[in-house]
C-alpha cells in the first residue's frame, strides 16, 4: 500500500476505526429503536420516530453544532461525561459519534422494515410455546429480521464512511484524531498539489463503498436463504 | 375440566358464550364467522375479551372481574394452528424443542421420542420447515405443540388447509393423541366428518352463541343442529368389527343388526364410528327385495323436518342408532313419512367414505 502517503493511509485507518466502532455501538439502540417503532404502542411514538429521522433531514453543520453544545468539554452531556473519563470533543470518539449519528436513520430504516416483514402470527406462535416476549424478539423476530438488520448495518458503516458536515463542525479537522477520509480531500483540495492525494482517497472511498454493498448482498442473500428455511 | 365464559364485541359481531370442556376432544362446531377461532384465541390469550372467565383446571386463564388474565406464554397450551405457523429459520428438530426450552420441568429427550414416533416425523428431523409438505408441516405443527407440556391442546381447523388425501394422513393422529394422552384438546371445526371422527363433545355454535352441547351422535343425529347446512347432513353410528369376510368385506355389528363396508384397517372387535351422510339414505316403507344394498336397517321416524327447498331431513331410529335421512318433500308426502311411521332405511355399503369412518373410540 505504499501508492499511499503515511498521512493518507492515517486517514483510511482512522475512518474504518471510527466507522466501526460507530457501527457497532449504535446498532444494539438501532435495533431497539426499531423494534419499537415496529411493533410497540407507546405515547410519544411520532415524537421518537421524529427525533431518529431528525439527522436524515437536518443540515448536517446543525447536527454537528447540536454535539458540540451537548457533548463538548462545557455542554451538559459532554461535562458530566468527561468527568467519568469519557472524552469526545476533539477525539475520534467524536468522530465516531457524529459518525452513527447521523447513519443512525438509516439504519433504523433498513431494519424496522425487515422487523415489520417478520409475520405476527410467528410471534404468536412463540407465545403460546412459552416464550416471553424479550424471548419471542431474541429467538424469532431477531433472527427473522436477520437480514434487514445486516444490510443496515453495513448501510450505516458506509454511510459513517462518508460522514463529513457533522464530524468537521463537532470535532473540527485534526490530523490522526479526526482526519476522515472526507476531511482528509476536503483538507488536500485547499493546499497546491493536493489533487493527487485527493484522487487516491477518492479511488479508497470507491473501493469501500462498494465492497460494503457487495459484502451487505452476499450476506444478505445467505441469511435470507438460511431464514426462508431452505 | 376447561370452564369457559365469554363476551367480545367487535366489527358488528358479538360472541356471548358459556361452556365446559370435559376430558376428550371437545369441537367447537359451526360455520365460518361463528366464534370458533375467537374464543380459543381467547383462550390461548392471543385475545383480551371484553368480559368473562376461562378457567383450565385450578388456574384461571382469565377473569374479568378479579382482573386476571395471564399472558400467552404463561398459559401453558399447545396451539395448533391453521397455517401450521412452523418457525422457518429453525430445523423440525428445533422447532419441537422450542416449547420444551419454555416448560419447566419438563423432560424433552425422552418426550421426543415418544412424539417423534406417534407422528412418524423421524426421517424430518434435520430438515427446515419450507422443505416440508402441507401433511408433514401439520404434523411437525402437532409435534411442537404437544411437546410444550401443555396442560390443553387448542387446534384450529388443523386440517383445513390440506387435501382430502393429507386430511387422511393427520386425522388418524388426532385420533391417537385424544386415545394415548390424556390432554384435553379443544378443537375448531366446520367438518361433519372431523367431529364424527374425533369429537368425545360437540359445541355446536351459530352467530356467536352455543345453540346446543351434546355428544358427537346427538349433535350429528339431531336434525334441528346442521351448522354446515343439511347437504352435509349426516349421523353416527357407532359398532364393532365382528369379521373381515374374504370378499374384500368387513362385518360390523351395529346394536345387534350386522352391516358390511369395504374393508376397513380397524382389527375384529374393535370398536369404530362411522357416519352415514343423509344423502346416502334412502327410505322404504315395506322390506325391499331383490336390491343389491348390503345395509337394510329397519326403525321408526322420529321426527321430519323441512325447509324452505325442496328437501326434508328425516331422523330415525334404528336397532343400529339414530339416523338422518334427506329426501325429497314430494317422497316424505308420497311415502307418509310422519313421527311413528314404520320404515326401511338402505345404505349401500361402498357410499361410506373411508374419511368417515373412525376408530378407536373409547367410549364405542
Amino acid at each position: 500500500m505504499n501508492w499511499l502517503g503515511p498521512e493518507e493511509w492515517t486517514a483510511v485507518a482512522l475512518s474504518l476505526q471510527v466507522s466501526f466502532w460507530a457501527t457497532l455501538v449504535s446498532l444494539p439502540f438501532g435495533v431497539l429503536a426499531a423494534h419499537a417503532l415496529a411493533r410497540w404502542t407507546f405515547p410519544g411514538k411520532q415524537l421518537l420516530n421524529g427525533i431518529v429521522h431528525l439527522p436524515l433531514v437536518l443540515p448536517p453543520v446543525v447536527t454537528g453544532y447540536i454535539l458540540l453544545l451537548a457533548f463538548g468539554m462545557h455542554g451538559p452531556v459532554g461535562g458530566f461525561l468527561s468527568e467519568a473519563g469519557i472524552v469526545f470533543a476533539f477525539r475520534w470518539t467524536g468522530a465516531a459519534l457524529a459518525a452513527g449519528v447521523m447513519a443512525f436513520p438509516l439504519m433504523v430504516r433498513a431494519i424496522r422494515l425487515s422487523i415489520e416483514a417478520v409475520d405476527p402470527k410467528l410471534e404468536q406462535a412463540s407465545a403460546t410455546l412459552g416464550a416471553s416476549p424479550l424471548w419471542v424478539f431474541l429467538t424469532v423476530t431477531l433472527p427473522m429480521a436477520l437480514p434487514g438488520i445486516i444490510a443496515g448495518a453495513i448501510l450505516a458503516f458506509a454511510k459513517a464512511m462518508g460522514e463529513f458536515g457533522a464530524t468537521i463542525t463537532f470535532v473540527s479537522n485534526i490530523p490522526g484524531q479526526t482526519r476522515t477520509i472526507p476531511s482528509a480531500i476536503y483538507a488536500f483540495l485547499q493546499v497546491p498539489g493536493g489533487e493527487g492525494p485527493a484522487i487516491r482517497l477518492v479511488l479508497v472511498s470507491v473501493a469501500v463503498a462498494m465492497a460494503a454493498l457487495l459484502l451487505s448482498e452476499v450476506i444478505g442473500r445467505r441469511v435470507a436463504a438460511r431464514v426462508g428455511g431452505r | 375440566m376447561l370452564e369457559i365464559a365469554v363476551r367480545h364485541a367487535f366489527h358488528g359481531f358479538s360472541l356471548d358464550v358459556a361452556f365446559d370442556a370435559p376430558p376428550g376432544v371437545t369441537v367447537l362446531f359451526g360455520r365460518s364467522g361463528s366464534g370458533k377461532t375467537t374464543i380459543v384465541n381467547a383462550v390461548a390469550g392471543l385475545l383480551t375479551p371484553d368480559a368473562g372467565r376461562i378457567v383450565l383446571g385450578k388456574r384461571t386463564l382469565f377473569d374479568s372481574e378479579r382482573r386476571i388474565g395471564l399472558p400467552p406464554h404463561r398459559r401453558r397450551l399447545g396451539y395448533i394452528f391453521q397455517e401450521g405457523r412452523l418457525f422457518p429459520h429453525l430445523t423440525v428438530r428445533q422447532n419441537l424443542r422450542y416449547g420444551a426450552w419454555f416448560a419447566p420441568g419438563s423432560s424433552p429427550s425422552d418426550g421426543i421420542d415418544r412424539v417423534v414416533d406417534l407422528l412418524g416425523i423421524g426421517h424430518l428431523l434435520d430438515r427446515r420447515p419450507g422443505a416440508l409438505s402441507g401433511g408433514e408441516k401439520q404434523r411437525v405443527a402437532i409435534g411442537r405443540a404437544l411437546l410444550a407440556s401443555p396442560g390443553l391442546v387448542l387446534a384450529d381447523e388443523p386440517l383445513a388447509s390440506l387435501d382430502e388425501a393429507h386430511k387422511a394422513e393427520i386425522l388418524p393422529y388426532f385420533e391417537r393423541l385424544r386415545d394415548e394422552t390424556s390432554v384435553p384438546i379443544l378443537y375448531v371445526s366446520h367438518s361433519a366428518s372431523e367431529v364424527a371422527r374425533l369429537a368425545t363433545t360437540v359445541v355446536a355454535l351459530e352467530a356467536g352463541q352455543v345453540i346446543r352441547q351434546g355428544s358427537a351422535a346427538d349433535i350429528l343425529g339431531d336434525p334441528a343442529i346442521l351448522p354446515t347446512g343439511a347437504r352435509e347432513a349426516g349421523a353416527i353410528l357407532t359398532a364393532k368389527v365382528s369379521v373381515h369376510h374374504p370378499d374384500g368385506l368387513t362385518e360390523l355389528d351395529a346394536g345387534g343388526t350386522p352391516m358390511f363396508l369395504p374393508r376397513i384397517a380397524q382389527p375384529p372387535g374393535s370398536a369404530v364410528r362411522i357416519r352415514i351422510a343423509a344423502h346416502d339414505v334412502i327410505l322404504a316403507r315395506a322390506r325391499p327385495q331383490g336390491l343389491s344394498a348390503l345395509n337394510i336397517l329397519s326403525g321408526t321416524v322420529r321426527e321430519v323436518r323441512t325447509g324452505e327447498g325442496p328437501g326434508a331431513i328425516v331422523a330415525l331410529d334404528t336397532d343400529a342408532g339414530r339416523l338422518l335421512a334427506r329426501v325429497t318433500r314430494r317422497s316424505a308426502d308420497t311415502l307418509g313419512l310422519s313421527a311413528g311411521a314404520a320404515v326401511h332405511a338402505v345404505i349401500k355399503a361402498v357410499s361410506i367414505a373411508p374419511a368417515d369412518i373412525g376408530s378407536g373410540f373409547p367410549d364405542a
